[in-house]
């Protein structure tokens, strides 16, 4: 497998950071066309390893950033990947933030705001979908999805507890 | 807590406070993040009423990067400034970046093992659910409003049932949600 320069990843990453709206989730696709087909850094079922590495660590997805930098130039390209990932979004974020609160009292900004919230909320519920669809093969795991959302609206129990019960019976071999 | 009351408290939140509610949402957030910033910004911190929380999303989710990095500069920047919205990330990623790493080079030295991935589909098909609360949660804000209730179907079904690209979904709905938004008043 071949290594890839500081400046490759930079440049990669920091051009996915201002294309992935929606989600570091929705660039996923061409990290894998260049980590795989276009700079031969890993193979493809290396590059599935990872992503079910960060999937199954706490913490934001974007950090497929960190691993893909970390196989293709070492601890550095993590660093790199992953800064380069996020700096220019953040950038981006902290300015646009700075004018939506100045102009928080205006009449547009609140048809802004309104207009936008129902998008917004359209897109998680087709995210929780999309989830269900990719997490459940069988009635029993669609029951733990509905009895997770049951509990979380209902109740104030902490969800870490039903996500550890959730991975015990998934680890037996029930779902 | 009102809504007045929310976005008065604007410069109590201390870094400190920023730094551990942000790492407390990135190290709780196994099969995704955001139902964590949820139901910390809002149920347990009240820092943010439901309808922030909303507007505070829609910005993360229009504006390009991962959304929950985007909430960390945003509600970071809002309470504390430039500092606030550094440490607010520094919570949300130092951790999680070396978990990964230490996790990889588990994964170089051993392979991936089947129970992992068992355990994986269990937390997953858990973290699908947390999801669906949160997206009805946060449909609260607007559920007695008809016009909304139709975009919001409409932005789901085009995204999740037909799975067309977010980007021009979003480049149609969201200015006609606003255009009708605007002319309700």
């Amino acid at each position: 497998m071949k290594t890839a320069s500081l400046w490759e990843l930079m440049l990669l990453f920091a051009s996915l950071s201002l294309v992935a709206v929606g989600g570091a989730n929705t660039v996923v696709p061409e990290m894998h066309r260049q980590a795989v087909e276009v700079g031969g850094w890993m193979s493809d079922g290396e590059f599935a390893n990872l992503y079910a590495i960060v999937r199954a660590a706490p913490g934001p997805n974007m950090l497929i950033s960190t691993l893909i930098g970390w196989e293709a130039a070492g601890l550095w390209g993590a660093l790199v990947a992953t800064a380069a990932m996020c700096i220019p979004s953040c950038l981006l974020a902290y300015a646009v933030s700075h004018l939506w609160d100045r102009y928080r009292h205006k009449r547009w900004r609140r048809d802004v705001e309104a207009g936008l919230a129902p998008v917004t909320v359209g897109l998680v519920l087709a995210s929780a979908y999309v989830l269900t669809g990719a997490a459940d093969q069988s009635w029993r795991a669609y029951a733990v999805t509905a009895a997770t959302a049951a509990v979380s609206l209902a109740t104030r129990i902490n969800a870490l507890w039903v996500l550890a019960l959730a991975g015990v019976l998934g680890g037996a071999g029930l779902l | 807590m009102s809504e007045r009351a929310a976005a008065a408290g604007t410069g109590r939140v201390s870094l400190g406070a920023l730094f551990s509610a942000f790492l407390r949402i990135t190290l709780s957030g196994f099969g995704g993040t955001l139902p964590w910033a949820r139901r910390t910004l809002v149920d347990e911190r009240r820092w943010l009423s439901e309808r922030e929380f909303v507007d505070a999303l829609s910005l993360c989710q229009f504006l390009p990067g991962p959304n929950v990095v985007n909430l960390s500069i945003v509600v970071g920047r809002r309470f504390r400034g430039a500092a606030g919205a550094l440490t607010a990330f520094a919570g949300l990623v130092v951790a999680p970046f070396l978990i990964v790493l230490a996790l990889g080079a588990l994964y170089a030295r051993y392979g991936r093992l089947p129970e992992i991935d068992r355990i994986l589909g269990g937390i997953s098909a858990a973290a699908a659910g947390l999801v669906w609360a949160m997206g009805l949660q946060m449909a609260g804000t607007f559920a007695r409003i008809p016009r909304a209730v139709a975009f919001a179907l409409l932005a789901a079904l085009a995204t999740g049932l037909m799975r067309w690209p977010i980007l021009p979904v979003i480049a149609v709905l969201a200015p006609l949600s606003i255009a009708a938004a605007w002319r309700r008043g």
